[in-house]
């Protein structure tokens, strides 16, 4: 009998993964498992139980406190060969796609990062990513007897489910010294919404012209009940907005229900983070501006007139 | 110090166009270029170079036999060497199978302290080679870091840039390091750079100079198998509104009937 094992260092994605591997697991006649890693690691199997998994293993060493990707890996390739998993979902982070890739080579096996979705197909596990620097959709099947997927937050969403109930395995697995060190660690400047929450994101680019344009931007995302995020170039190079709030490949994936793009351009870098957002809206003064081309609705036209009189008409409730 | 930086050639991907009637991406005669986020990388290495932290940086590379010509822009920036990997047995291979081939090249390189690699490659952008690479090689890793320095004593140091949070990482040397574009801005070589590049030693090993096949590091080791890789089909509405105040009006109403509005 097969086993899919999840983990990931983020509880609520730990649970979405948990609740999409059911139907996998069921599909499959596979079982369901979960890793649970670091202190206070058994606290949360009741909820991942909840969830459908039947067995948390759990390894509450000190030695996994300080997230090092050799030591998970090597903890995790353990409780993977302990629990006979042919599959390891791991949550698409930025830990979990570079940990993906390591645990996968400790169990020679093929390995997808950053899955968009994953389906089960005539038997097979199938996943979709974006290549081609987010120009294509890549559908792809592990072929190796192991798999390790990274599947990225929101694909799944967490719904209680299974029987509720499950066993504990205490795991101690056998680590050797690291030999890396966390020293320090400092959150990063905040704004005052988790934008990968927000419902409603207003994301600007560089066609807003200077940072005391800002309050014109903010009162919008206030209309809408929404949160205001940032290309690269503000959200980094200008430092105009708190730079947890930047979308893009090096910043953040959004899928809100609406997303209004005002005065940027689409360039790939930052629209593969934006793609799965429910209703997309761009404003933008270029008619031939990228972002159109992937718009919901469009207005073409100066922000500086278009955002107040939306701001203005949301207001007003008609 | 020796330093190795792992660079691939990609696709010029802002000239890639798609097929309309079929999605199919059009990939043959784009040019070809080192992927930026190595170019990071590369340029940490030239400054500790620079700095007198480094010794001796060499530029690993696998791709087509066009690599020959692509790789002066590394040297240009100011490696001082380059390995390039080009055979066709390592055509059609896999993130695992790339990283197989690149361990066993440095491995015969020998005497490396510190691999350098972008976080992500600029077309598929995985970031599985760094991973598989560093467990292939026995090696601890920092990631995405934005900041990288080398410490005394054989250490590394970077800071990781993670979602929410920076997080400053000490490795001890022999390690691997991943870069993100944050970490620096690479030079553009200036042209004395470049005319001096063309004297600097390029090596070229094959797959039988490495002992490796294309059922160990290529298309026949593939542990992922493509089943399609296509445009996604574009299911956006696209209206567009060229009258500010007709599309205003429009938009919210839109907006209201999509149900985005609440909740």
């Amino acid at each position: 009998m097969s086993t899919i094992l999840v983990y990931s260092e983020r509880e609520t994605l730990a649970l979405e993964l948990l609740t999409g591997a059911r139907d996998i697991a069921s599909a499959r006649g596979a079982s369901l498992a979960v890793a649970l890693l670091g202190e206070g690691a058994a606290g949360r199997a009741d909820a991942c139980f909840q969830h459908g998994a039947e067995t948390a293993y759990v390894a509450a060493g000190s030695a996994l406190e300080d997230f090092q990707t050799d030591t998970a890996a090597d903890a995790l390739a353990q409780i993977a060969r302990q629990a006979d998993a042919d599959v390891v979902l791991v949550g698409s982070t930025r830990r979990g796609r570079v940990l993906a890739p390591r645990l996968a080579q400790k169990l020679e096996a093929g390995c997808v990062t950053d899955a968009g979705s994953l389906t089960v197909q005539e038997g097979q596990l199938v996943t979709t990513r974006l290549a081609l620097g987010g120009n294509t959709l890549k559908e792809e099947v592990v072929t190796s007897p192991r798999g390790v997927i990274a599947v990225a937050a929101g694909v799944f969403e967490a719904a209680p489910g299974g029987t509720g109930s499950g066993s504990v395995e205490e795991i101690s697995p056998d680590l050797p010294p690291a030999r890396a060190r966390t020293v320090e660690r400092q959150a990063k400047e905040s704004g005052a919404a988790n934008i990968e929450e927000a419902e409603r994101l207003v994301c600007i680019g560089r066609g807003v012209g200077s940072q005391e344009d800002l309050p014109v931007i903010e009162a919008l995302a206030a209309a809408l009940g929404g949160a205001v995020a940032g290309t690269r170039p503000l959200a980094y190079e200008y430092e105009w907005l708190p730079e947890d709030s930047m979308i893009g490949i090096s910043g953040k994936s959004v899928r809100p229900q609406l997303y209004v793009a005002i005065g940027l351009s689409g360039q790939i870098q930052h629209t593969v983070s934006v793609r799965d957002s429910k209703v997309i809206v761009a404003i933008n003064k270029d008619k031939s501006a990228p972002i159109f081309e992937m718009a919901d609705y469009g207005i073409v036209g100066d922000l500086y007139e278009i955002v107040p009189l939306l701001t203005e008409a949301l207001g007003r409730g008609d | 110090m020796h330093i190795v930086v792992c660079m691939k050639q990609v696709i010029d991907l802002q000239q890639l166009r798609i097929r309309p009637e079929t999605r199919e991406p059009v990939l043959d005669g784009l040019p070809l270029m080192l992927g930026e986020f190595e170019k990071n990388a590369l340029e940490a290495a030239v400054q500790f170079k620079e700095a007198n932290a480094a010794s001796k940086v060499t530029v690993l590379a696998g791709g087509s036999a066009k690599l020959t010509d692509t790789i002066k822009e590394a040297l240009a920036m100011g490696a001082d060497e380059a390995v390039l990997l080009i055979d066709p047995a390592f055509e059609g291979a896999d993130a695992g199978g790339s990283a197989r081939l690149l361990a066993v090249a440095i491995e015969k390189l020998g005497d490396v302290d510190l691999v350098l690699l972008g976080e992500g490659s600029d077309d598929e952008y995985s970031g599985q080679v760094p991973s598989r690479l560093a467990e292939l090689l026995g090696l601890p890793q920092i990631t995405y870091a934005r900041e990288l320095e080398v410490l005394d004593g054989g250490r590394v140091r970077g800071v990781q840039d993670l979602e929410d949070v920076l997080e400053t990482v000490e490795a001890d040397l022999p390690a691997l390091v991943s870069v993100t574009s944050e970490l620096n801005e690479p030079r553009l070589p200036p042209l004395t750079a470049i005319l001096k590049a063309a004297s600097k030693p390029v090596q070229q090993w094959s797959a039988a100079d490495l002992g490796v096949s294309e059922e160990t590091v290529g298309a026949g080791a593939a542990e992922v198998e493509v089943l399609s890789n296509l445009a996604p089909e574009q299911s956006r509405k696209g209206v567009i509104y060229e009258d500010v105040e007709e599309g205003v009006t429009e938009l919210v109403k839109a907006l209201r009937q999509e149900g985005v509005l609440d909740g």
